[in-house]
């Protein structure tokens, strides 16, 4: 049986049929055995009962995207599935298993003209006394991709502890059930074995590592006001927080969040809140507060599909306006954009480590894809990066909170400091602090905040830049997968190409991109934006070569490896 | 239960029992509706089946009423009960996995509240033409009664796991 | 209040910064600064442990008048900021300043829920029954027949009644004062600070320049016939029945102010991933 380094599946059901149950406990499994693996999943409306499928990517190698098509598709029903039809591509060569009484196959399956073998699950489950149909689609899957029934049989056992042995023994018994079903199936196709490690391996989602990178990091205080695809950063923190002697407070609205982590921060608590692009709009206002008033805080945007309320369960890359150019007045000040899963976690920490070191607001860029999606990742190293903002402890005569010195940072008295009283404030101030309207302060104030930003020295971190070649494909955030799987299998047919995807957005690095670009004579951008909204931020920040093109699409679609070598394929010359 | 409005004549008689099937009506849609966007197929039928059902009733009496306003009429005199009608059913009773013996139970409540409000009128009116009708309409309203005992006999009561879904609530925004 | 222990021997002028109020001669603010000083020094507050938050408007300039810490933010959010600081910073003493516009319309939902959530902090709230640093609009606090630039003929709308709010709202501590009197409004702050929980202080703070109308207060003003009830209910009959100008203590609750769930750390972070581990 041919072996190949990555396979995925889609399983897919409604109405409780617990497709995403059985999802994750293969995901579980295969990435206990040693397999990376990615997990998204897209749904209806519903809260409770809506059409659900369960989407998962493994292979053998690091895997920061999804594949262009599922290759196998267990379908419990097919009710309403048509609703997210174009996010289950499949080719001619998928095998699709369904039940007969499921509904009518998803025209997307049957245009692709896949193979389609009917099996009748909810009725096999029905022979096992507590049985269900998603144990059997679980063994079926895991069957025809060469996982073995022993790290199932592990997870089903973890899973369903509390729900007590007969669940457990149900579980199984569907397992097996579908396991066997499987045997008489031909996939054609078998993963190849993992790959043996000895690293340590997390299974986590982004906003999971979004949260311990901000633990890391240093912050001890976060406010709360949840939003869709953020919660669960917040959700994290409550009790992680509370383990290590911080807390997690719920405010009454976005703009109450905000507020209290500035007043945390004020009092010497590095402090971080996480919304989406509502709740961002929201805190726009007291993110001008916090860079003017020189408060350090990091706000997180798990960005949605917009603008408005848009479509709060999708991924989209379209705030980047908002948190690079979103504050009245010029308020330079710090945007930082995570690329996978794993680098959540130190982009989170790194944001920290940058807000109080420049005492300045930091916006995260994160997303729904990389928020929500699990991942089996490599445990990310320890980096040194601990928030540590210059204080004012021995006080000599009049302290001047907005001092200006070299770096442009000011030392900052934390309440309780003798001597060290002043009135932070959002209104033009001198260097005492005290509100003034005097156009020798507005500018040198102004002077003091842009240069402390624009003299720090931010190290390689900046960006990720991999590569040779004239041709550069340049992106950001959760596409950098994407980008550079596409990149791969160009190289493997003899093209040779550059990736660039900053990670620090704000302040732009105009001398670093430039030499970042020697050589390049044409340039791709790839973003998950209706308006180009990075490409329109390269061109107004940096000079790019004369050849550009742009491939730009919003959400819910993510971009697939296949489009990108596609744009890059038709732009031979 | 709810209390008898001041039933004085026939026609407001005919009136308020239509009134109570065509709530009935709505609220079957109603739960149709949301099985359909639930993705359970099988109460889909069954609520719509009752929908049918009550709206076949409620022509009967439009029909017996010869009144083509009587919708008018009926909501006119709405006022008197706190829900909608007597036989209301309790939209708060639905569950999304919700089976055909719920369904059937929900019906069975409410055609019960139906027959006790038109035997409280026969007991409590004084005018004979407004006591034959309300005899009449506790026939009928029994007639349902036996009907929806005699459904449930094709419909075992569910396991205790019946509304166990594996896959957690979903935050939607 | 802070756990600080008091100093002894502070003047009120120990209190006060050296800036100079931009309030207009004849503002009532200028007293309610000299009834925080007044009231800093009774309690023998330290200056570096004592806050004093507010939002925007003339009265939200207080904070750089006094010489202890404070934060000037943006409007409307003055509680949501004192919260932060407060249960991330228990020891200190913080003092929430703001204005009838500031406090009851931009700030209006802060408000509610700082009083529900009763956290110890002592709010006080300048009331003018006007926008007086955007010129003269009306605020919530306004009567239904003053003539304004944007309400000609006046708004028509009843007024906001904050104290009846606040009681509501579970505020722990409820009272009117007029800044005309700065020594019984100095005692009533003393009270308020040294209650636990949310207090929450109306003080009537005349505006010269746009209600000029308003310089009759001190005729009008009058103490409370009776002393403070720790009765709920009685204090929202008193309240709602006043005439607006009863000055005193009206209610004084028993219920626990809110404790901050901030413990020691108990793992390392390390301990932390172990969810995460394969």
């Amino acid at each position: 049986m041919p072996n190949a380094e990555s396979l995925s599946v889609a399983i897919i059901g409604s109405g409780g049929a617990g497709a995403l149950t059985a999802g994750n406990m293969l995901l579980e499994a295969a990435c206990a055995a040693g397999w990376h693996g990615l997990m998204t999943r897209t749904v209806g409306p519903q809260i409770r009962g809506g059409e659900a499928a369960a989407l998962i990517r493994l292979a053998t190698h690091p895997i920061d995207c999804m594949a262009d098509r599922f290759d196998l598709m267990i379908g419990i029903d097919w009710l309403n599935a048509n609703r997210f039809g174009a996010e289950i591509e499949v080719a001619a060569s998928s095998l699709i298993v369904s039940d007969p009484r499921g509904g009518d196959l998803p025209t997307v399956v049957t245009r692709a003209g896949a193979r389609v073998v009917e099996l009748p699950l909810k009725e096999m489950a029905k022979e096992i006394p507590g049985g269900r149909p998603n144990m059997i689609a679980l063994g079926i899957a895991a069957r025809l991709l060469g996982l073995g029934e022993e790290p199932l049989i592990r997870v089903i056992t973890k899973q369903l502890a509390s729900k007590g042995q007969g669940a457990i023994d149900a579980s199984c018994a569907g397992l097996k059930a579908g396991f066997a079903a499987a045997a008489n199936l031909d996939f054609g196709v078998t993963l190849a074995s993992p790959k043996p490690s000895t690293a340590k391996r997390w299974l986590v989602s982004g906003n999971e590592t979004t949260g311990l990178g901000a633990i890391r990091g240093g912050v001890r205080f976060a406010a709360a006001y949840p939003i869709t695809p953020a919660s669960e950063i917040l959700e994290w923190l409550a009790p992680n927080l509370a383990k290590v002697g911080g807390s997690l407070f719920q405010a009454e609205d976005e703009l109450a969040a905000i507020n209290m982590i500035i007043g945390a921060s004020y009092g010497g608590t590095p402090a971080l809140t996480a919304t989406s692009g509502p709740g961002l709009s929201l805190m726009i206002e007291a993110l001008g507060l916090a860079t003017a008033a020189e408060v350090p805080i990091v706000v997180i945007d798990v960005m949605r599909a917009g603008p408005s309320t848009g479509i709060p369960t999708k991924s989209e890359q379209a705030d980047l306006n908002i948190a690079v150019y979103g504050l009245h007045g010029d308020a330079p000040h710090l945007v930082v954009a995570p690329q996978s899963v794993s680098d959540c976690l130190f982009t989170t920490q790194w944001a920290v480590y940058l807000a109080e070191a420049l005492q300045t607001s930091a916006i995260v860029l994160s997303d729904q894809f990389v928020g929500q999606a699990v991942a089996a990742i490599d445990r990310p190293a320890d980096v040194a990066f601990i928030g540590q903002r210059a204080r004012a402890t021995e006080i000599a005569g009049t302290y001047q909170r907005y001092a200006i010195a070299a770096g442009g940072v000011s030392p900052m008295a934390i309440p309780g400091t003798r001597g060290g009283q002043y009135t932070a404030d959002g209104l033009t101030h001198n260097e005492r602090g005290t509100p003034t309207s005097s156009e020798n302060d507005h500018s040198r104030q102004l002077d003091k905040r842009r240069s402390k930003l624009d003299s720090f020295a931010y190290g390689d971190h900046w960006a990720t830049i991999e590569g040779d070649g004239d041709l550069a494909v340049i992106t950001w955030g959760s596409l950098t997968g994407a980008v550079r799987e596409a990149i791969d299998r160009l190289r493997h047919s003899g093209m040779n190409l550059r990736l660039i995807a900053p990670r620090l957005l704000l302040p732009i690095q105009p001398e670093r991109l430039k030499a970042a670009l020697a050589g390049v004579k044409r340039a791709l951008v790839v973003e998950q934006s209706h308006g180009a909204q990075f490409h329109r931020y390269l061109r107004a920040h940096y000079d790019l070569p004369s050849d550009v093109r742009v491939l730009n699409r919003p959400g819910p679609l993510p971009i697939r490896p296949s489009e990108i070598v596609e744009a890059i394929m038709g732009w031979r010359t | 239960m709810s209390k008898a409005p001041p039933i004085t004549n026939v026609s407001d008689l005919m009136a308020i029992a239509y009134q109570i099937e065509a709530d009935a009506v709505q609220r079957y849609t109603v739960l149709a509706e949301q099985m359909e966007t639930h993705n359970n197929p099988e109460l889909v039928k069954v609520f719509r089946d009752l929908a049918r059902a009550e709206g076949l009733h409620a022509e009967e009496i439009r029909k017996l009423a010869g009144d083509e306003d009587i919708a008018q009429r009926a909501e006119a005199l709405r006022g008197w009960s706190r829900g909608d009608s007597p036989e209301e059913v309790d939209l708060g009773a639905a569950h999304y996995l919700m089976t055909p013996w719920h369904a059937l139970q929900l019906s069975l409540v409410g055609e019960k509240r139906a027959l006790d409000f038109f035997t409280s009128i026969v007991e409590t009116t004084k005018d004979p033409k407004v006591k034959e009708m309300a005899s009449e309409f506790v026939e009928e309203e029994a007639e349902h009664v036996n009907l929806v005992y005699r459904l449930l006999r094709k419909y075992p009561k569910p396991s205790d796991s019946w509304s166990d879904d594996p896959d957690t609530p979903l935050a939607q925004g | 209040m802070s756990s600080i222990e008091p100093r002894l021997a502070c003047k009120p002028a120990d209190y006060k910064s050296n800036v100079n109020p931009i309030w207009c001669p004849g503002c009532g603010d200028y007293h309610v600064l000299m009834s925080f000083t007044r009231a800093f020094a009774q309690l023998g507050l330290a200056p570096e442990n004592t806050v004093v938050v507010s939002g925007i408007g003339c009265s939200s300039r207080i904070p750089a008048y006094t010489n202890c810490y404070g934060f000037h933010g943006v409007h409307g959010r003055s509680l949501a900021l004192a919260t932060g600081l407060k249960v991330s910073r228990p020891d200190l003493t913080v003092v929430v300043a703001s204005g009838d516009g500031d406090g009851y319309s931009i700030g209006g939902n802060h408000f509610l829920h700082a009083c529900r959530r009763n956290i110890d902090m002592t709010y006080v709230v300048m009331d003018n029954r006007v926008y007086g640093m955007t010129k003269g609009q009306p605020s919530p606090t306004t009567e239904p027949d003053f003539d304004t630039a944007l309400s000609p003929g006046g708004t028509g709308l009843s007024p906001f009644h904050p104290l009846v709010i606040a009681l509501a709202s579970g505020a722990n501590f409820v009272a009117r004062a007029f800044s005309g009197e700065p020594n019984e409004t100095a005692n009533i702050l003393v009270e308020a600070i040294k209650h636990p929980g949310f207090s929450f202080v109306e003080i009537l703070s005349p505006c010269v320049t746009f209600r000029p109308d308003e310089r009759d207060w001190k005729s009008q003003v009058h103490p409370a016939p009776v002393g403070p009830t720790s009765d709920p209910a009685k204090a929202a009959r008193r309240i709602m029945t006043d005439d607006g100008f009863n000055i005193g203590i009206l209610y004084r609750g028993a219920r626990a102010p809110y404790r901050p769930k901030i413990a020691n750390a108990t793992v390392d972070l390390a301990e932390l991933e172990k969810d995460f581990e394969l």
